[in-house]
């Protein structure tokens, strides 16, 4: 399938995430929270040929618009990611994704012994740092799976 | 400069920690100018985890400096017990102190509470990650002995979960210090403390035994290997006893070699060194007094002048 095909199959509205990492498309959907049931339109290709990546996935998501936070972790796995937001079947933003400083209250630590865990009236906080995020309150670093630590309640 | 809150020792320049250190001798040179100096101020100590040691460290600094110290007593008895949050508890406390110590099993904590109150926090231990209280008054000795530069420095034991180690490294990349770190290898340094060494450009050396590095050093820094460590008995055994020095060990290192510990040790020193010229440790836990004063100053920054 060439990006030429994949262009053909518009949506309507909502957001095309486009050279997300190949094989990344479910964690992103994870990370969007997306599992199916809320009735979105989704579909996904994965591992086509792309000439920056090598390979790549596309997501797309009918009726839903990405928040900044959102894009923010996306970030952390898909770092040569583009968002498409789509209004009646045209582009009307195409970004970037922009390695923030810092990705709050989306990860949960993986130190269990972190004051994070400990039912504390605070949102995690991870600043990051080459090849990972690194928790702001205990220092734990995650380097490998950013994607299993997203905080899905 | 004046700091907020004490959480980490990376937090600590090299200005940072002479400031105290030298206020620390000034204090120690004289200590009763400072016998009112807040007289009116009040230190909360927080401990959420047992501790005699550091407590009563804190509350003599205090005590000597004029002031008063509030105690939270043991988790046992107060409204942690009934579910509270750090974060309520740091909030009603602040109101009763004008500085906060705490200590706490878990990671993160002081951290944590430092975001909850306006008054200083002071890090006395957040499970197994920083003790920078302690590291200073490590560096006093330190300092007091060799001076902080141009040292050769092993750090041996636990490296992974104690906390006293890992504010020490922090604050070593400071000065111009070769770091050996001595440990058994399930208790090699963690990793975002070896990231931290790494970025500040630390000369460190990881090393399983201390036999090939022992003749170099200007310092030996032993901590305890705990027990709940290791998943049975007799690993323990065989595992903590190549990290236990006596006078014996000692033979091969240099003759003014300062051994510190901070304390409490159980058997990782023997007796025998007690009463050698090496042995600092018990020296280095008296300078937590006159450092604690200096560092309560520090924050206090002259509330009751
Ligand atoms: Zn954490």
């Amino acid at each position: 399938m060439s990006d030429r095909e994949l262009r053909v199959s518009k949506i309507r509205n909502g957001t095309v995430i486009d050279h997300v990492s190949g094989g990344q498309a479910l964690n992103v959907l994870s990370i969007l929270g997306i599992d199916g049931s809320e009735g979105l339109g989704v579909s996904i290709v994965m591992n086509v040929p792309s000439a920056q990546l090598g390979k790549k996935d596309v997501v797309k998501v009918e009726d839903r618009e990405l928040s900044q936070s959102e894009v923010d972790v996306l970030s952390l796995i898909a770092p040569e990611a583009t968002i498409n937001i789509i209004r009646d079947y045209e582009v009307t933003k195409k970004t970037r994704v922009d390695q923030p400083e810092t990705v709050t209250g989306i990860l949960s630590c993986p130190n269990h012994n972190c004051i994070t865990n400990g039912g504390e009236p605070v949102e995690t906080k991870f600043s990051i740092v080459p090849d990972g995020v690194r928790c702001a309150y205990c220092g734990t670093i995650i380097r490998d799976s950013i994607a299993d630590h997203i905080d899905t309640e | 400069m004046r700091k907020e809150h004490l959480i980490t020792a990376t937090q600590l320049s090299r200005a940072d920690i002479e400031a105290v250190l030298d206020r620390a001798a000034e204090i120690d040179a004289d200590p009763s100018a400072w016998a009112e100096k807040y007289e009116t101020a009040v230190l909360a100590l927080c401990f959420f985890e047992p501790s005699t040691r550091t407590k009563m460290s804190f509350d003599t600094a205090m005590k000597r400096l004029g002031g008063t110290t509030t105690d939270m007593g043991g988790v046992e008895s107060s409204s942690v017990k009934k579910g509270e949050s750090l974060a309520d508890t740091m909030r009603v406390v602040e109101g009763y102190a004008d500085a906060i110590v705490l200590r706490h099993p878990s990671e993160g904590a002081a951290q944590l509470a430092s975001e909850f109150v306006d008054v200083p926090v002071i890090n006395a231990g957040d499970g197994a990650g920083q003790h920078p209280s302690q590291t200073l008054l490590d560096l006093y000795t330190i300092r007091e002995h060799t001076g902080l530069d141009d040292l050769s420095i092993g750090i041996m034991g636990d490296l992974k979960y104690g906390r006293t180690v890992h504010s020490l490294a922090n604050a070593l990349t400071n000065f111009d210090v070769r770091q050996h770190f001595i440990s058994p290898e399930s208790l090699r340094l963690p990793r975002s403390v070896r990231f931290d060494l790494h970025e500040s450009g630390a000369q460190l050396r990881e090393h399983t035994e201390l036999d090939s590095v022992l003749p170099e050093l200007d310092v030996l820094y032993v901590t305890r290997i705990q027990r709940e460590r290791f998943p049975d008995e007799s690993e323990y055994r065989a595992v903590a006893g190549e990290y236990r020095i006596d006078a014996e060990t000692l033979e091969d290192g240099k003759q003014d070699l300062a051994v510190m510990h901070p304390l409490p040790r159980v058997d990782e020193i023997a007796a025998d060194v007690d009463t050698l010229e090496q042995a600092r440790y018990f020296e280095q836990a008296h300078n937590g007094i006159p450092v604690r004063m200096a560092l309560l100053d520090e924050l206090l920054g002259g509330v009751s002048q």
